[in-house]
């Protein structure tokens, strides 16, 4: 199967799922005690303007009509309209996204940048004392959840140290660039804003690296393992025993077999960064979907908390997809045997 | 007499493992002449893969090598700088693995794997071929492991291969820098029986044309008959035995060898035959003297306390036994 119809079945699947979630989370949400109308009102606010809101959510009508329409309206572009800021969910949520998004790409760039290379280090190393060292922080990085690292990075470097911007997207007096992308490192490299490129930069690195923490030290450990499994494997000592040169068996030979595990292990991560986002968000003021989210958790705002959870998992289907394909142009035995299905 | 290629001297080889020291090679000496086929014998985890690991220095992490002499052409492996061995496994000596699946890299097709085989050992004398070169090359190796559609081969995954054609595969690429040395270690026990038997045949038809040497490893003496001049038996990480291939049928001398030979089934019937009794000594804690003698049934006193050393029975028949002398 070539690989644009392989794109295409994973994702036909991927729709599936997003409307199982939809059901799930639309269901869910409207199970839990609380009257969200009454929520959204006042608690002095009469009971026929309480009775008005309920109809025009339509919620005196049963579940599952509910969420015909619901999915009727999605399908036409809307998500309905929140009931905190009394505009589409789909209006808020692309205003949100791409502060978190972008947190998530510099997180993901740490990941990457890091994790191999102190994984590959490491198992080459293996049982050394750079291994050991490797080890130790990887056990710290794995316990210790990101959102301690937020708050240990805000009070040393941000409060006492003072060498990075603790707060938001930009400094206080520095203007956004015009929205193109909404990722402010992004549009100011092509509106020419340079100065605004380094301020958002300098603001990313305490949150993005607190949340990467995590992931750097997972797969740097499993980088590790597997690359200490593949180099006592037999076809590594014959690369040797050929001849070949250290650095081309390392980089072509023994990388890409090992790196294998790593990638799809990263997929998995990705999903965990949407979810501690979440927190490292709240403690850096950072302007994504973490507040917007929690305030609609909190408020029962129905249409926005389905809404955030389905940009969640969109995310987290289209990295898998992602990831699926990375994994299988690695390893040709996954690609056969996926395609083949 | 032919001149020596490869004299290994006084190779011990030790693993560190969880709980202690594995003293596995303890004082292996082999000599391999120009031209000569060797064969290495001895029952599975008596150390025929670690001696020859250790000759194309690829032993694993663990391993400890206390003392070890290895003469390639007078010039001792042990002391080469990496430039040198890199010399010396791109144009002198080649080693064929075990199990073929294992040898060949998962994730490359034979193609990208050969032609960096083929580049290098080129490069190494002087020769940088271009890409239609490399592949003229790569196909030419493949015809010479007797390997039909040497083009599809290329553009395969190992695990698209069949069990023979990997090992095949693994033979062409051992060909392109086995210029003095073939190192084969039980290149069919992973196959079946047939195809066992042509891999040797192929094998032994390459090394007499291309007049280069080979060692072969096999736990079956039966397998080697046919092929070696010389055989060394190997027990528990000692050269027990060493004597032209005839000598070591007709007369065995260790008891070792003698029970080897007994171990194989007859087609003349008369059943399964017994074997020898008893197992593999502890590497951890190894006997003082002879490693055979908790299976030996003509041990005496001195086996105990004295380790034999080689000596020669005449006719260049070597032995390590205190049955016969010191």
């Amino acid at each position: 199967m070539r690989l644009t119809t392989y794109l295409a079945k994973r994702i036909g699947y991927t729709v599936f799922v997003l409307i199982g979630l939809s059901i799930l989370i639309f269901t869910l949400a409207r199970v839990l005690p609380g009257d969200p109308a009454r929520m959204a009102l006042s608690p002095r606010a009469p009971e026929w303007a309480i009775e008005r809101l309920r109809e025009q959510l339509r919620l005196n009508e049963p579940l599952p009509i509910q969420y015909l329409y619901w999915l009727r309206d999605a399908f036409s572009g809307s998500l309905g309209e929140s009931l905190v800021t009394r505009r589409d969910v789909l209006t808020d949520i692309t205003e949100f996204l791409p502060a978190t998004l972008e947190l998530l790409l510099f997180a993901l760039i740490f990941d990457v940048a890091l994790a191999i290379p102190i994984g590959m280090l490491a198992g080459r190393k293996a049982n050394t004392w750079v291994d050991n060292i490797v080890r130790g922080f990887a056990y710290i990085g794995v316990t210790i959840p990101a959102f301690v690292f937020a708050i240990i990075f805000l009070l040393v470097f941000g409060y006492v140290l003072q060498i990075a911007p603790t707060v938001g997207r930009l400094s206080p007096g520095v203007m956004s660039p015009p929205k193109i992308t909404g990722l402010i490192t992004i549009d100011s490299l092509i509106t020419g804003n340079f100065s605004t490129f380094v301020d958002a930069i300098s603001h990313l690195i305490l949150p993005s690296f607190a949340l990467a923490l995590g992931p750097i030290a997972q797969e740097a450990r499993i980088t590790r393992s597997s690359v200490v499994e593949n180099l006592n494997k037999d076809y590594i000592l014959a690369s040797i025993s050929h001849g070949l040169p250290e650095r081309r068996i390392i980089l072509k030979y023994l990388m890409r077999p090992s790196l294998i595990p790593t990638i799809s292990i990263m997929g998995l991560d990705i999903a965990s960064l949407m979810g501690w986002a979440f927190l490292v968000e709240s403690i850096f003021n950072w302007p994504g979907m973490s507040r917007y989210g929690i305030i609609a958790m909190l408020r029962k705002d129905l249409n926005a908390i389905v809404g955030v959870v389905m940009v969640t998992g969109l995310v987290f289907a289209i990295a898998n997809i992602i990831v699926d394909v990375i994994v299988s142009l690695l390893d040709p035995r996954i690609r056969m045997i996926e395609r083949a299905k | 007499m032919s001149n020596t290629l490869l004299n290994v001297e006084e190779l011990h080889v030790h693993f560190k493992v969880y709980g202690g020291i594995l003293k596995v090679l303890n004082d292996v000496a082999l000599k391999v002449n120009e031209k000569e086929k060797v064969g290495l014998i001895g029952e599975s985890g008596c150390g025929k893969t670690t001696t020859m690991r250790a000759i194309m220095r690829i032993l694993p992490w663990n391993a400890i090598v206390p003392k070890a002499k290895i003469y390639f052409k007078g010039k001792n492996i042990m002391k080469m700088s990496d430039s040198e061995l890199k010399k010396l496994r791109r144009g002198s000596i080649s080693m064929i693995f075990q199990d073929p699946t294992a040898a060949l890299n998962p994730v490359f097709k034979i193609r990208d794997q050969l032609f960096d085989i083929v580049r290098y050992t080129n490069l190494e004398v002087g020769k940088n071929l271009s890409k239609k070169e490399t592949e003229e090359e790569a196909v030419r190796l493949l015809r010479e492991a007797a390997l039909p559609e040497p083009e599809r081969i290329l553009d395969s995954y190992p695990f698209q291969l069949s069990g023979g054609m990997r090992q095949r595969v693994c033979i062409a690429m051992a060909l392109a820098s086995a210029h003095d040395l073939l190192i084969a270690d039980e290149p069919g026990t992973s196959l079946d029986v047939t195809i066992e038997d042509q891999i040797l045949r192929l094998l032994k038809q390459i090394v007499e044309e291309k007049r280069t040497s080979i060692i072969l490893i096999s736990h079956a003496l039966g397998a080697v008959k046919g092929f070696v001049d010389r055989v060394y038996v190997m027990y528990a990480g000692c050269i027990v035995e060493s004597a032209s291939t005839s000598d070591v049928f007709r007369e065995p001398l260790h008891p070792y060898t003698k029970g080897l030979l007994a171990a194989v089934p007859k087609l003349t019937g008369g059943g399964v035959p017994e074997g020898i009794k008893g197992r593999v000594p502890d590497y951890m804690n190894p006997p003082i003297g002879c490693r055979f003698v908790t299976r030996c049934e003509y041990a005496m006193p001195i086996c105990e306390r004295k380790q034999p050393r080689m000596i020669n029975a005449g006719n260049n028949h070597e032995v390590a036994c205190f049955l016969y002398g010191e």
